[in-house]
């Protein structure tokens, strides 16, 4: 889960990965062209993602992938390190799937604003009273996965895009903010409206699929 | 100062995420342990966030890396960046 604000060694982790890309990045630029498999490897999985639940196609999401990476090599010598590299290349993933929507002239067609503000512009939770356990055979068998990807999906773009950078990608909400143009405040508003809309969506669906069994959280909970 | 549950809800991703005045989270804190209803939507909705960051629930599509770096491979060989 996406954490406020860094510990003093995940800051040292990030500054030494940020040294690493620079060097990466001065070699490639300098004619050892392979060190870029190296310098996007860490990020294709998080691109993929953000790519994906913004088109919702595997294939188009792959082709989009491949482009941004081209696009960054192509790129690269433009890149100045004034924002983290990962955010450079999610901004050029982010274009390109935007690109793509237009192109294709999709929209949102499901937007569920109305339906969980209230008159004040407050998102409404599910109010269950008893959250059961969600069995391990329901996350392996992919039902759970699906209904949570169909949820992120169905986000309605402003919100989708804010929750997949900072819960998925792990952005922080200024790297959020900056990335999209946004004030911190707006990000943080978006994302809780994105949470309650998902826990809103998730949480009846879950309740009813779910057997009368508890523990599989202790398990993911274990995960850092 | 106790808090009612519309107030509890509006702090949740703030509460979840630890950007949150320390007064207002202990509020949170004392609300949930006797609120049932709150108590289980900050469970959901911190499980829905735990689950979100499971691997296994964004899986890549089979062989998506090699075809990644192959492609990659071919632009590399012939252009320089």
């Amino acid at each position: 889960m996406a954490k406020a604000e860094a510990t003093p060694e995940q800051q040292t982790q990030v500054e030494m990965r940020q040294a690493q890309e620079s060097a990466l990045i001065g070699r490639i630029l300098t004619g050892e062209r392979n060190c870029f498999h190296d310098l996007i490897r860490p990020y294709e999985r998080r691109i993929y993602v953000t790519v994906f639940s913004m088109v919702r196609n595997a294939g188009e999401a792959e082709e989009i992938v491949q482009e941004t990476m081209l696009k960054a090599y192509r790129s690269l010598s433009g890149f100045r390190g004034e924002s983290k590299f990962s955010s450079w290349l999610t901004a050029i993933a982010l274009n390109e799937a935007r690109a793509c929507l237009r192109k294709a002239g999709r929209q949102d067609t499901f937007s569920v604003d109305a339906e969980f503000e209230n008159e004040e512009g407050e998102c409404q939770p599910f109010q269950l009273r008893d959250w059961r356990e969600i069995p391990l055979e329901m996350l392996e068998r992919n039902n759970l996965a699906r209904l949570l990807q169909d949820a992120i999906q169905e986000l309605p773009e402003k919100y989708r895009t804010v929750f997949v950078l900072r819960d998925v990608e792990e952005m922080s909400i200024e790297e959020t903010a900056r990335l999209l143009g946004l004030e911190p405040g707006n990000v943080k508003i978006r994302l809780h409206r994105a949470r309650m809309m998902l826990q809103n969506r998730l949480a009846p669906a879950l309740q009813r699929e779910n057997p009368a069994r508890r523990g599989i959280w202790a398990f993911l909970r274990r995960r850092p | 100062m106790r808090i009612d549950c519309q107030e509890a809800w509006k702090a949740l991703s703030a509460y979840l995420d630890g950007y949150i005045d320390p007064v207002l989270r202990a509020q949170i804190e004392r609300h949930v342990q006797f609120c049932e209803v709150c108590s289980a939507v900050l469970d959901s909705t911190r499980n829905i966030l735990y689950l979100t960051a499971d691997d296994r629930v964004f899986e890549l599509p089979g062989n998506f890396s090699e075809r990644l770096h192959a492609r990659i491979d071919e632009v590399l060989q012939r252009e320089a960046p």
